[in-house]
Parts: structure tokens; C-alpha cells; sequence
């Protein structure tokens, strides 16, 4: 069989980036496999656990479920792309995910992070309801979910607190 | 002190920036890609395997089947010596002859990637003949059933019973009767990380190193040196990051045995990470346990007798090296076990079927031995017209009762059923409750609450594999090394899936040397580096390990104040460590940084007199003796409504009162209590592995089998009594069964009541909406 | 588990696509958000010859106002019609049913006609297309033709869709002022599949309910309507007699598929309650 192939470029956590893909290589087994970006991990292959959540022209998605083709020309960022220092922009969202032990494993945390991100950008306070709800598409199977619901608030709180003199 | 205080984790530093590192992360030059060739029925004669097709495409690049492996490794039987006479039929890493279940593989192909190596398995064809297959345990032991295992006469793998008192005159003359017939259905452990290993092989040192996603690595290192016949000290397995365990991976497992062998047998390294679907397949799997119960009651509601009958299954074979038989142990044991009843009988039938192998998942046993008996409380009291907590209250063991040795075996030791009842009750008014309840059920809002009372087995002891046979580790020992600059590294044989032992261990040691935490880094998950010890599963690493790791530290400490009072001309006792400076024990002056006497100690060792113990290495080891668990215990209280029109059942408060002994960390503890009560209530509401009639499983992916997500879990309030061990200095016990072990009773009992006015019960798992309606006789 | 292999194309517009598609027809598939279809890619249940992404053509991405009818470009993903004011405001029943699809990494990507072409006979999209009495557009290199949705679901995961055709736009007819619109449905989970759903669209009620459009998701081989039901709620003044009526009825127009984790029994039990549910709440919420 010939596995037939494609060159595309992107960006990928602000670099750019081009590589010859199979076609039918996914999007988060590229960024793993041939980027080294393993931060993303891979639960299900069928969307349903949201281990793969990556951010695509800044939107959640899920990394298996979209071809390393359709990325052509996209900007993709990772977890190891927001966690990036000179970003940061969810430092605040990964102290309190550690002070509070949100994560045990770890496996989920990254598509854990950018989805509560993401819920924090779009509704800045969000009710505990309104946090499970977002979060409901990503599977933990360590946590009772409670700590990570915990955190997602506390950094709600935290971003609308008055700064202090 | 650290040891109580909320101390956040290293590791989840790392993990939080996608800095972790999994199996699946780990990619080594000319990495070849396994994926096997599995059985589409559920039991099945192996006729011609043709590879040639598969071999045709460009980047395939071997296809094994069982003849390819004979050579390389060996076959096994899972027998355990405690249980003599559990059959235990030969079972080798790719099927022979018959597959057993669907999904069992009968083929591996090797590919230069996944993708590649999974369109060869597509081209491989197998002349399969389908057998009858037997998907049922009261099926597998009719006379008529199709036997599995040719060496057997039946189906039966294992029965056994235990006795005490009188039971059967205890029921006769008793006041009231309860009895139940209670369905658990399948599920498993369903870590979000699959099963993952890499093998690479050097044939010039004859050396195996193993990555693999594993809770045991010392285990997994015998287990590959003897089936694969390498000198044991020529294998290495590494656990590197695990993405959850749960009990899943703490067996030999014949997908990644397969791995070893091909890479030994082609020379290149070979990577396996099972997808979902194989996942459901081939991973082990629990439950499955239908239990026939009755209790007798005086008229005033102390409980007299306990009887407990439990059908399971082992699925096609025995699991290697545990064997299949703990879960149906447990349950024989451990029914019950909060009450001080003096006439208990329970047997146990374990058969083989075809579906894939039960093993320990999280919990073994407890959540049914819990949910069997706590549901036949509340029953018992309902008869009576009882509060079924004042009935609880009447029976609990307590006070003098301790210790003492179950009615079912199980050795416990001073437990606070009591105390944790006070405890809950102090956090959920009763009566408030009874009250909305009742106001809430003229409005036709259903709500019930349930609660469970759990005996936790934990920190197992040397004795149960020990005399079984089986080369696993029950002793732990730890290694600490005071480094040139005062800091310490700790090799244990815990290992850290996420639950936090590697903190909790660095707690300990740092505080039985007086340093700071961070001055203390634990190095775990190494079979070559670390030393022996048994991994992390059934709730040991803080009692075991943790044990081990204070002892360590307290022989270290003991020759830094040795070295201190050489140099200082002062005698040892006098002296005392804190913030990593060594004091006056008295005056709290300081004479010297901990770092010095390391300087010293490492580089200038002849300023030490001659006659001190200067060691800056040392090495304790911790085992039990005398007892096979370390028993905690703890209750749940859960609330629930219940939709009479759909049957969806919605958890809404849930609280887990727990007694661990001394709690090293209780930011840890607790949100793995959480975390083991939405396993429990995935087992109670959503997970089930179906198959049909004809042994295909129905629920291969996320979409059939349910998982609890965010969006349906309540928030869990978790509260302690500690009641320290007196087996150990430091006092630790388990924590990790405990969610797990109480969930499913407390929701079976809250359900139960939520339906009391419609006269309607059920004693099934998990509820599902058409089960409780049906049950309500709703359709 | 990893997709077969498959060559891809881009077409550059959609002349192109229709013409790829007319070549390749029955051997290339459609990709557009591809939600549905990599899940079945991944687990090697489709193998296409050829994947045609038109994910990018713009001109399907069009959400256009006409005479008395919203048109959908066939790409307007889920959370594009969720954010959008004037779904929101002419089409609530849509707008109810989209927060029911799976979770919002999902509808980033997903789209309305991926899923329409797709079928899920528990598809929320779907049926509320049939409620709307809705029609599709397919186009292909031979033209263009309408299909009204009550004809274009034909079964399991089958439609009216011919192998070189694409679903490039949905017309759905808005309503008059007051119309009422009710999406429901029972999953185990938030963004599951339903066990269960119901669309509902009626004229203004006053006292008896008009224009009656009731779909139903999740209990036969594909979203069905329920015309007996209909009639009989149009048939006279909505009182709880008629309800009951209405949920004895429906009962008997779904047709659940055998499955032994939800038969067919509770199936029919389940769309029954949402109907009572439905038709009280109206009730409940008429003026005066």
C-alpha cells in the first residue's frame, strides 16, 4: 500500500512549522510523534474523552479528530505552548490546579487547561454548574472531579479580585 | 513536621506544562509498531494463520503467531497455594489452538508504524471455526455447558466456604428474615492512559529494558526474566509517568509479553499502546459477581446471622500471577464485617467463561461485600419499622470487640465504625432531611438517602503471596543517600500513578531527618535502580512504604547526629535536626548545617573518629508479619433524586467519613477519596460491559461504555477520624479503596429509599434508567 | 486504533469539489468538520478511496436571511449557529437543540451539514429540520435539487443524498410571531446521544394548537414525525385529557430499534414523557 502523503505548514505554539504528513495522520499523532510535542495525549481516537484538546485558530479541538491536513495553514498552540513562559496566560490557572492537587495522574490535564481557559475567556465567572458543564466532555478518571472544578473558580475569583495597591 | 500539612506535588508541576512522560511519549531509533490480530468471537478453534498478504505491504515487517513464540516464551498457569485445587488451565501470550474470548489475540504484527502494523493485521486471515460460547456463570456450570479448558471436567474453577457459629439455627429461630438477589455487572478500571510498553532488546548483553505503563515493576521484572528465561538481573522495566492504573496494570498482561518477545526475537524495539477498543477487549476486567444474601434479625434489631452465596466468573482463564480468585475472597471475607454477628456462612463458585480475564480493579471485591450487607441492613430495618442507622449503631463492633478476627477471617484491629457515624451525622441533619423528603414527595419529587458502612483492606501482607507462591513483593524497603551537599535522594519500591506516594514518602523522610521537603527528592518506578518492592496497588505505599522510608531516615539521622556529635566532641543524644541544622536537643542552639556534616562525611571523612556509624547511604526494609490486611474503615452517606418518568437518578450530596490512621497528606487523601467515589458511582449508575448472547461485546468504546463525567458528579465533602496503627510507628493505613469501596452501597441504599413509597426495590448494578423504571414497573 | 489510508483533496472552490465528487463518487467521501466521520475513520468502519475537504469553501458558509426562510450554509459549524443572534431569535428551536450536541470542542468543528448528511437517527439537527419541514439543498456537477427533510432520511445513516451530490445549504421557514418552539431530549450524560428527544413547533396557541410539527429523535431508524399525534393535538382544545391521549399515541408512532441496554418499551415510555412534559409546559406557560 502506498501511504499517501502531503506537505502542509503551520504554525504550531507561534513557530512555524512544514512537514510532509500522511493524510491520514491526526492531527494530535502529529504534534506528538513528529513534532515532539507529547504534551496532548491520546485517550480514545473517537472525540469522547478529550485528552487530545488542542487549541486550532484559538477554538478547542479535539486532536484526534482532525486530519493533520485539514491544519494546513492553521495556527495550532499546545499545552506546552500556553504553558510557555513567555505567554503565560494560564500560569495562574496551573498554580491553583497544583495547590489544590486538580490533576492526579495527569493525563487529562492539559485538554483539562485549555478547555477551563477557554470557559474563562468566554464567561469570566462562571457558576460551579457552568464549570461542569464545559468541562463535561473531558474525562478524569482520578479526580473526583471536584478539586479541578475547585480550581477553575478559585482562578475566576482570583482574575476579578481588585488588583491591590 | 510536613507529615498532616497540604504539601502540593513536584511530579504535577511537570505534568501541568505538558512536561510529562508517558510510555506513548517515548520514541527510541528504528521503533517498530505492534498491533494484533484478534479473535471476532467469543470462543473459537485457530485454524491456518496466513500472514503472507500482510507481509506483502510495504512497511510490515513480521507477523507472529503462537508457533513463532514457542521458542521464546513460555506459557503460564495462574495457581495460588492459599487456594489449592483452583484449576488453573495453561494459558500462552498469543492463543493456541482456541481462542477463549473475543479479543483474545492470536496474532501480532509488527509494522514501522501503528497505522502500518494495523493494515497488516487487516490482511492477516485466520481459519477460524466458531465455537459455542458460554457468557454467563450459571450457564458455564449447567451440566449441559460447553467446556472451556480441555484438561477440565467442568467449568468450575474454584468453590469455597467459610463457617462460624450456627448459621442455620441462627435464621430459624430469628425474628426476621431479609434476603436479596443482587446483580453486579462487568466493568473495569479504564484509566484514561491505555496499557503501554516499549521492549528493547540487546542481544550482546542479553539485556531486555522494558518501558511500560505499570503499577509493579520488580514483578513485571521476574515475571519477564523467568517467561522470556533471562537472568532477572538483565531485565530492567521502568514505569515512567503512568496515566492511571487503578489495579489495571499491576498483572502480566499477554499483549505486552508478546512485545518483549518480538523485540528479543527481531531485534529492533517494539512499542505496543493498546487503543480504546482493545482496551475493552483485552484488558482485565472486574465484577461480574451475582450474590444470593440473607440476614436474620431479633425482634429489636440486633443482627443474628449472615448468609452470603457469590457466582462469579474468572472470564476465560485465571489472571497471572494473582489469580482471579481475590475478588469472590473478598467478598466471602469481608461481608458484613462492620457487625458483630457470631453465625456467618459464605461460599463462593468461581467459573470460567468466554470473556476477557477478571483481575483486581480498585477496590476488590469491597464495593459488593459493602452494598450486600448494608442493603440488607436497611431492609432488615425497614421490616422492623428501625431508623436503619439506630440498627447500625446497636450492631457496630466497637470498643472491647477490638481486636479481633471477623467472622469471615479478616483481622481488625481498632476501628471507629462509631466515631465516623458521630462524625456524619454532625455534617447531615437526618431529620432535615426526612423532612424535605417528605415535603418534597407531596410535590412527587423523589429523593432518598443511603448510607454505607465499609471495612478497607489495605497494605496487604507478605503472608498471602507469599505462601501462595506467587514472586511478589508484600516487603518494602527504601534507600536514602545524603548527597555531598546535604541533600537527600530516596529510592523506593512504591511507585507513583498519580495518587502522590512519592510525596507522602518525601514527607516522612524529610521529616525523620529534620530537613525541608524540597531538600528530599524520591526516585521511584526503576526495577534496576530502585530497591525491591512491590509497587503501588492495593492501598501499601503509605503504610509499606512509607514505613520503610521512616525507618530509613531514622537510621540516617541517627548517623548524621553520630558524625555531628564526633565533630562537635558532644554526645549524640544531646543533639537534634530541624530546618537542616543540627541544635542543641536542649538549648536549641546551632552548631551545625546538615550540608557540613555531608561535606565532611563524603570528603573529609577521616576528621570522623574511627568508631562512629558514618554511613550516608543507608537502607531499612519494613514488612508485616502476622496479619494479611491492614483493615481501615469508613462510611458513606449519599443523596440522590430519582426521575420517576425517565429513571435517571441524579447523586446530590455525597459524603465519605473515613478512617485511615495518620494522614500524611491530606490534600492528597482527599481528592482520592473523591476520586475513588466517582469510580464507585460509575460503577453504581454507568459502567457496564455488555456483550450479547453470542459473546460480542456491545459497549467497545465511549460512546456504549459510560464513564462519570464533570457534568453528573456532585461535589463529595470528605471528612477523617485518624485511629493510627499500632502495627507500625508511623500509624499509616490505606486510603485508596475506601471512594470506591462505599459508593455503590450508599447509592444502592439512597436509591432504595428515594422509590420506598411505590413498593418497589433494586438490588442491580449499575442502575440504569430502563432498569430502575422497569423495576418501578414504569413500562 | 488508526484510519486505513486514503488520499485527500482540497478543491479550491466548489465547481471543483462537484467535479471531484462526480469522478470519484460512491469510493470519495465529504469531509467538512469531519466529527463524524474520523470516528469512524479511526476505527476503520469507512474506508473511502479519497476524502474531498470542503471544509474551506466559503461560499457555504453563508447565513442569509430570504422571504420568510433562514438559509444555512451546509458549513456553518454548531458554534457558529449557537453564537449567532439571528438563530437565536428565528429559529429558538435550533438554537435550544445545538446545546445538546456533544461538547464545545466538538462544535467547534462540527457542522450542520456534516451532520445532516450523516443521519444519526438520534441526531438533534435533524429533527428539527423535520419539525421546520425544512429542505436541503444538494447540489451536484449535474445541478442542484431540493429535498424536503421529511424525504431526505431514509434510515440508519442513510439519505436521499446521491454519491455526487453535497448538502451545500439548509432553507428553513420562520415562523410567525409567537410561534411556539420546544426542543427536548433525555441523554444518560450531558452531550450524549439521546435515548430520546422531541422537536416541537406550533403556531401561536390559544387555547387549541395549530401547525403542529412534531419530530422525533433517537426512537426509530431515523428522526421521524409523529403525524397521528398531530392531528390529534390540532384536533381540539389542549386540556390534560389530550395530553394524555397525545402520550398514549406517540407511543405507538415510535419505532425503537431492539437494543437489550434500552428496549424498545422504554423507548417509547421516554417520548411519551417528554411529550407530557412538552404539551404541560405549554399549558402552563399560555397566556391567560
Amino acid at each position: 500500500m502506498n501511504a499517501k502523503s502531503r506537505r502542509i505548514a503551520l504554525t504550531v505554539n507561534g513557530e512555524a512549522v512544514a512537514r510532509e504528513v500522511p493524510v491520514r495522520l491526526n492531527l494530535v499523532d502529529f504534534l506528538r510523534h513528529d513534532l515532539g510535542f507529547t504534551g496532548s495525549h491520546v485517550g480514545c481516537e473517537q472525540g469522547a474523552c478529550g485528552a487530545c484538546t488542542v487549541l486550532l485558530d484559538d477554538q478547542t479541538v479535539r486532536g484526534c479528530l482532525v486530519l493533520a491536513v485539514q491544519a494546513d495553514g492553521c495556527a495550532v498552540q499546545t499545552i506546552e505552548g500556553t504553558s510557555n513562559n513567555d505567554n503565560g496566560l494560564m500560569a495562574d490557572l496551573q498554580e491553583m490546579f497544583l495547590s489544590l492537587n486538580a490533576l492526579q495522574c495527569g493525563f487529562c490535564t492539559p485538554g483539562m487547561l485549555l478547555s477551563a481557559q477557554e470557559l474563562l475567556r468566554a464567561n469570566p465567572r462562571p457558576s460551579r454548574e457552568e464549570i461542569r458543564d464545559y468541562l463535561s466532555g473531558n474525562f478524569c478518571r482520578c479526580t473526583g472531579y471536584q478539586a479541578i472544578v475547585d480550581a477553575v473558580a478559585a482562578v475566576a475569583r482570583a482574575r476579578h479580585e481588585e488588583p491591590r495597591p | 513536621m510536613s507529615i498532616g500539612a497540604e504539601v502540593p506535588r513536584d511530579r504535577a508541576k511537570r505534568l501541568l506544562s505538558g512536561r510529562g512522560k508517558f510510555v506513548d511519549d517515548i520514541d527510541l531509533p528504528r521503533l517498530l509498531h505492534l498491533a494484533f490480530v484478534r479473535c471476532p468471537y467469543a470462543h473459537a478453534s485457530i485454524g491456518a494463520i496466513d500472514g503472507a498478504e500482510a507481509m506483502a505491504l510495504p512497511g510490515v515487517v513480521a507477523v507472529l503467531t503462537a508457533a513463532d513464540l514457542d521458542a521464546a516464551v513460555s506459557s503460564w498457569r495462574a495457581a495460588h497455594k492459599l487456594f489449592p485445587g483452583m484449576a488453573a488451565p495453561e494459558q500462552s501470550a498469543l492463543a493456541r489452538g482456541v481462542a477463549r474470548w473475543q479479543g483474545e489475540a492470536v496474532a501480532g504484527v509488527l509494522g514501522e508504524s501503528r497505522a502500518l502494523a494495523e493494515d497488516g493485521a487487516e490482511r492477516v486471515s485466520v481459519d477460524w471455526q466458531e465455537l459455542p460460547a458460554v457468557m454467563d456463570a450459571n450457564q458455564a456450570l449447567a451440566p449441559e455447558a460447553p467446556v472451556l479448558h480441555g484438561d477440565m471436567a467442568n467449568n468450575l474453577a474454584y468453590t469455597a466456604e467459610v463457617t462460624a457459629g450456627d448459621t442455620e439455627a441462627a435464621f430459624e429461630a430469628a425474628a426476621h428474615v431479609v434476603e436479596e438477589h443482587f446483580r453486579f455487572h462487568r466493568h473495569s478500571g479504564i484509566s484514561l492512559e491505555p496499557r503501554g510498553i516499549i521492549a528493547e532488546f540487546e542481544p550482546g548483553e542479553g539485556r531486555l529494558t522494558v518501558h511500560q505503563s505499570h503499577q509493579t515493576p520488580h514483578q513485571q521484572q521476574d515475571l519477564y526474566a523467568r517467561l522470556l528465561g533471562l537472568p532477572e538481573h538483565k531485565v530492567r522495566v521502568i514505569c515512567p509517568d503512568v496515566g492511571g492504573a487503578f489495579g489495571l496494570k499491576h498483572h502480566l498482561m499477554a499483549d505486552e509479553l508478546v512485545a518483549c518477545a518480538a523485540a528479543r526475537l527481531l531485534g529492533r524495539p517494539v512499542k505496543f499502546i493498546a487503543d480504546r477498543l482493545e482496551s475493552f477487549m483485552a484488558d482485565v476486567h472486574c465484577r461480574d459477581h451475582e450474590v444470593r444474601a440473607r440476614m436474620a434479625f431479633s425482634g429489636s434489631g440486633e443482627i443474628l446471622a449472615l448468609q452470603v452465596d457469590d457466582l462469579f466468573n474468572a472470564g476465560a482463564y485465571g489472571q497471572y500471577p494473582r489469580t482471579s480468585i481475590a475478588e469472590g475472597n473478598q467478598i466471602m471475607r469481608l461481608t458484613g464485617a462492620p457487625y458483630g454477628h457470631g453465625n456467618y456462612r459464605a461460599g463462593l463458585r468461581m467459573a470460567f467463561l468466554n470473556k476477557s480475564i477478571l483481575g483486581h480493579i480498585r477496590s476488590v471485591g469491597h464495593p459488593i461485600a459493602c452494598a450486600v450487607a448494608e442493603r440488607l441492613v436497611d431492609l432488615g430495618a425497614a421490616a422492623l419499622g428501625l431508623d436503619p442507622i439506630a440498627v447500625r449503631r446497636q450492631n457496630y463492633l466497637q470498643g472491647d470487640d477490638f481486636p479481633r478476627t471477623s467472622v469471615g477471617g479478616v483481622e481488625l484491629e481498632n476501628l471507629s465504625f462509631n466515631a465516623c457515624l458521630d462524625k456524619a451525622l454532625e455534617i447531615i441533619d437526618m431529620a432535615q432531611f426526612r423532612r424535605e423528603q417528605a415535603e418534597l414527595r407531596a410535590r412527587n419529587v423523589y429523593r432518598g438517602i443511603g448510607i454505607a458502612t465499609f471495612v478497607e483492606l489495605t497494605a496487604i501482607g507478605p503472608e498471602y503471596y507469599g505462601e501462595g507462591g506467587q514472586h511478589i513483593s508484600a516487603q518494602e524497603t527504601c534507600l536514602l543517600r545524603l548527597e555531598a551537599s546535604g541533600t537527600i535522594r530516596c529510592y523506593t519500591g512504591a511507585t507513583d500513578q498519580g495518587q502522590g506516594i512519592d510525596t507522602g514518602i518525601q514527607q516522612v523522610v524529610a521529616d525523620g531527618l529534620g530537613l525541608a521537603v524540597p531538600d528530599v527528592e524520591v526516585i521511584s518506578g526503576d526495577s534496576a535502580l530502585c530497591p525491591m518492592g512491590g509497587g503501588s496497588w492495593g492501598s501499601r505505599g503509605a503504610a509499606l512504604a512509607g514505613e520503610a522510608a521512616m525507618r530509613a531516615a531514622t537510621t540516617l539521622r541517627r548517623n548524621i547526629l553520630a558524625i555531628a556529635g564526633s565533630l562537635l566532641q558532644k554526645n549524640a543524644a544531646d543533639l537534634t535536626i530541624e530546618q537542616g541544622i543540627v541544635l542543641d536537643a536542649t538549648t536549641d542552639s546551632a552548631h551545625m548545617a546538615v550540608s557540613e556534616i555531608a561535606r565532611i562525611g563524603h570528603f573529609q571523612p577521616y576528621s570522623i573518629a574511627e568508631d562512629v556509624t558514618a554511613d550516608l547511604t543507608v537502607v531499612e526494609r519494613y514488612a508485616s508479619r502476622g496479619r494479611l490486611f491492614l483493615a481501615g474503615n469508613g462510611l458513606q452517606i449519599a443523596t440522590v433524586e430519582v426521575d420517576m418518568d425517565t429513571g435517571i437518578v441524579t447523586p446530590l450530596r455525597h459524603l465519605v467519613v473515613h478512617d485511615c490512621g495518620r494522614i500524611l497528606n491530606p490534600l492528597l487523601v482527599r481528592e482520592q477519596i473523591r476520586g475513588g467515589v466517582v469510580q464507585g458511582l460509575g460503577a453504581a449508575l454507568y459502567e457496564e460491559l455488555r456483550y450479547d448472547p453470542a459473546g460480542h461485546l456491545l459497549t467497545g468504546s465511549f460512546a456504549d461504555y459510560l464513564v462519570p463525567m464533570a457534568g453528573e458528579m456532585p461535589d463529595i465533602e470528605v471528612a477523617h477520624i485518624e485511629t493510627p496503627t499500632e502495627t507500625s510507628a508511623l500509624g499509616a493505613k490505606g486510603a485508596g479503596e475506601a471512594g470506591t469501596a462505599g459508593a455503590v452501597g450508599a447509592i444502592l441504599n439512597a436509591v432504595n429509599d428515594a422509590i420506598s413509597p411505590f413498593d418497589a426495590s433494586i438490588a442491580e448494578t449499575p442502575i440504569t434508567p430502563p432498569r430502575l423504571l422497569r423495576a418501578l414497573g414504569r413500562f | 486504533m488508526k484510519a486505513p489510508d486514503f488520499d485527500y483533496r482540497r478543491p479550491a472552490d466548489l465547481p471543483a469539489a462537484l467535479t471531484l465528487l462526480a469522478r470519484h463518487g460512491a469510493e470519495a467521501s465529504i469531509i467538512a468538520g469531519g466529527q463524524s466521520l474520523l470516528p469512524l475513520l479511526n476505527f476503520r468502519l469507512a474506508a473511502p478511496q479519497l476524502l474531498i475537504d470542503i471544509g474551506r469553501l466559503g461560499e457555504l458558509k453563508q447565513l442569509t436571511e430570504g422571504d420568510g426562510h433562514i438559509e444555512i450554509g451546509g458549513l456553518l459549524r454548531h458554534c457558529d449557529l449557537a453564537a449567532s443572534p439571528l438563530i437565536a431569535q428565528a429559529l429558538p428551536l435550533l438554537h435550544q437543540a445545538i446545546g445538546h450536541i456533544a461538547h464545545p470542542a466538538v462544535r467547534h468543528r462540527g457542522t450542520i451539514g456534516g451532520s445532516l448528511a450523516m443521519a444519526d437517527p438520534a441526531g438533534e439537527l435533524a429533527a428539527c429540520c423535520l419539525a421546520l419541514d425544512g429542505q436541503f439543498s444538494l447540489l451536484s456537477a449535474r445541478g442542484q435539487r431540493w429535498v424536503a427533510a421529511g424525504d431526505f432520511f431514509q434510515g440508519i445513516y442513510e439519505t436521499a443524498l446521491a454519491p455526487d451530490e453535497i448538502l451545500t445549504a439548509v432553507r428553513l421557514p420562520r415562523g410567525g410571531p409567537g410561534r411556539i418552539s420546544i426542543f427536548d431530549e433525555v441523554a444518560r450524560r450531558r452531550g450524549d446521544f439521546a435515548m430520546a428527544g422531541l422537536a416541537l413547533v406550533a403556531e401561536a396557541y390559544s387555547g387549541t394548537l395549530h401547525g403542529v410539527r412534531l419530530a422525533l429523535l433517537g426512537v426509530a431508524d431515523r428522526t421521524i414525525l409523529a403525524p397521528s399525534t398531530m392531528a390529534l393535538l390540532e384536533a381540539g382544545p389542549l386540556d390534560q385529557a389530550r395530553i394524555e391521549q397525545a402520550v398514549e399515541l406517540i407511543a405507538g408512532e415510535a419505532d425503537p430499534p431492539e437494543d437489550p441496554a434500552y428496549p424498545p418499551a422504554y423507548r417509547r415510555h421516554l417520548v411519551g414523557v417528554l411529550l407530557r412534559r412538552t404539551l404541560r409546559r405549554i399549558l402552563a406557560e399560555a397566556p391567560g
